[in-house]
């Protein structure tokens, strides 16, 4: 089966450099015939990618907003890091409002959502549910990672579902309900920071099938949310979470609003790699929970948000110190029962085992040993201008047939040199016959 | 009988008191047994008995080596230090004994529980230690299918 990727690559731009193969925190990128190839099975659709790419090759497969024409409904579940998107003079209630103005019929905030996750969490810690260090599934790409990199761990991903899908099915049942249509002719829309959520959508972790109908990305809207803007006293009254639920937007907001002091929240791919091998190898024993975000500063970071993500999560922060940990709703007067059946994971996730050389274990150590033979005689300059982006990855290559020692120019001109020095030698030799005469002479 | 091909050899030179490299040869070893397609409890088995016994050289002997011989079922790690060596090893297999000196306990270190640890990791596990020369322990780690 096909597994679909929102990260691809535009073809007409990729001009073939190394930035992105370097960066790429599942090595799942290689340079061939002048242009970048994702490798699919390795690419966890973190978008980091999509960062580094100097001439915006990389790009996220997001949908537009035409989509809604195909539903009689229309709802947006906006994420909580657009509020961060905008200065603090413009309330949230204006930005929803220009939200609903882009042609919606209901705003449900995923912030509210997440507010009740927040508790779903809580409860479970304190029944004693969640394996320690229980592991946060908020950040799909840290999921993603941990399925690709560190299966020791999957046991520990805290098996609840995202804010996101349970808004959209909280707001789906709602408005079948209320408005007497059928599911199928309510259009959910996530309004996203993220290239990792339209993978989840596509692919969900944990259920079989999403209901959300679309993802649009924060950065396609964000010049027609600016545009729409109206007055506040114009607004109708769109707002409802609180900065509990809009915290989780920032790296660390899940745990504040958790009110956990044994925690750790770790940002950025690179550094998130670091933190999951030393859980891996049980070296921090204290730690209770967990939060990963492969974006730096968390969601308001994301590859598809426009504003800088320190002055993003600076907003964010302010939204969920006012907030003081309350939540928007009274506890007493949520259907429980419900919430936690929408809430459950019911698919089991599963290691995959990418990196693997063979799936017979002797042909695997006989390639080992292949490889480290090969990757001996290399440069070890990791330059990247054989398309791999280290001289391990490209002897793991080759062993693999994906490539060739002569993919490494160094190699090459190596080869070539020993090749021009034969060449000068035979040159040198003179026959027999031309000898003989220059000798008489 | 295995040829030289189906088998591995990795070796590892531990500095003591070399905290920042400590830890290298347990996340070079779970690359590799990753690439090898081993199962991942396996995988984590390796890793932690390789992982402390870095630390136990790095902290407690004046360096050693690690050398671990992987063949398609079976891992055996030998560690080899140059050290003080142990003086009561049933004292030392116990949780929470350590000789380890207080600044390192600072750190979050030596707290007793690495030789146990190694032991619960291997399916094999041998201690041989001379005072005055150093300590060598031989672990095994089989697969079950």
């Amino acid at each position: 089966m096909g597994y679909f990727h929102s990260v691809t690559l535009d073809r007409e731009k990729c001009k073939g450099c190394t930035n992105c193969i370097k960066y790429c925190p599942t090595e799942a990128i290689r340079v061939r015939d002048g242009k970048a190839v994702i490798i699919d099975e390795r690419c966890i659709d973190c978008g980091e990618c999509i960062r580094r790419c100097p001439h915006q090759a990389k790009k996220a497969v997001t949908d537009s907003l035409d989509l809604l024409s195909n539903y009689q409904v229309k709802v947006a579940i906006p994420a909580p890091s657009l509020y961060g998107q905008f200065k603090s003079s413009i309330s949230i209630n204006q930005i929803l409002n220009s939200l609903l103005s882009l042609g919606f019929d209901y705003i449900y905030e995923v912030a509210e959502a997440a507010e009740l996750v927040t508790e779903i969490i809580k409860d479970k810690m304190a029944k004693g549910e969640l394996k320690k260090p229980a592991i946060s599934s908020a950040c799909p790409a840290v999921v993603r990672l941990i399925q690709v990199k560190f299966p020791e761990l999957l046991e520990n991903i805290i098996q609840v579902e995202s804010p996101m899908e349970i808004a959209a099915r909280i707001v789906k049942d709602k408005l079948r309900k209320d408005l007497q249509v059928d599911s199928g002719k309510i259009g959910v829309f996530f309004i996203s920071p993220c290239a990792a959520k339209v993978t989840s959508v596509k692919n969900p972790l944990g259920v079989k099938k999403s209901y959300v109908d679309g993802v649009i990305s924060i950065s396609t809207i964000y010049a027609r949310l600016i545009t729409n803007l109206i007055a506040r006293d114009k607004c109708s009254k769109l707002e409802k979470a609180s900065g509990t639920g809009i915290g989780w937007a920032i790296s660390g907001g899940e745990a504040l609003a958790l009110k956990l002091d044994n925690y750790l929240a770790v940002d950025g791919s690179e550094n998130v790699i670091k933190v999951l091998e030393e859980l891996e190898m049980g070296k921090l024993p204290d730690v209770e929970f967990f939060e990963g975000q492969a974006c730096v500063c968390g969601c308001v970071g994301g590859p598809l948000t426009i504003e800088n993500s320190y002055v993003a999560k600076k907003r964010i922060r302010y939204l969920v110190e006012k907030s003081k940990g309350e939540y928007s709703f009274n506890i007493n007067n949520v259907n429980w029962a419900d919430i936690n059946l929408k809430a459950q994971w019911t698919e089991k996730l599963t290691p995959r085992e990418v990196m693997k050389l063979d799936n017979d274990r002797v042909k695997a150590l006989a390639k080992i040993n292949q490889m480290e033979e090969i990757f001996k005689n290399l440069p070890g300059l990791d330059c990247g201008s054989c398309g791999a982006p280290s001289c391990r990855a490209l002897a793991e290559d080759i062993v693999r047939g994906l490539g060739n020692e002569f993919d490494c120019i160094f190699k090459l001109r190596e080869r070539l040199r020993i090749l021009a020095e034969s060449m000068l030698e035979l040159s040198n030799k003179v026959p027999p016959s031309i000898g003989r005469r220059e000798d008489k002479s | 009988m295995e040829t030289a091909n189906n088998n591995l050899t990795m070796e590892f030179t531990i500095t003591a008191g070399d905290f920042s490299t400590a830890g290298k040869a347990a996340s070079e070893v779970k690359r590799i047994l990753g690439q090898i397609g081993f199962p991942p409890a396996i995988i984590r088995r390796v890793a932690v008995a390789t992982y402390e016994a870095e630390m136990n050289i790095v902290i407690h002997s004046f360096g050693g080596k690690i050398t671990l011989f992987i063949t398609p079922r079976k891992i055996n790690i030998l560690c080899e230090d140059n050290g003080p060596g142990i003086a009561d090893i049933d004292l030392a297999m116990q949780e929470g004994f350590s000789t380890a000196p207080d600044k390192i306990r600072e750190l979050g270190f030596g707290a007793g529980m690495g030789l146990p640890n190694i032991k619960r990791c291997s399916d094999e596990f041998k201690i041989y230690s001379e005072v005055g020369k150093g300590t060598k322990l031989e672990i095994s780690i089989k697969l079950v299918e």
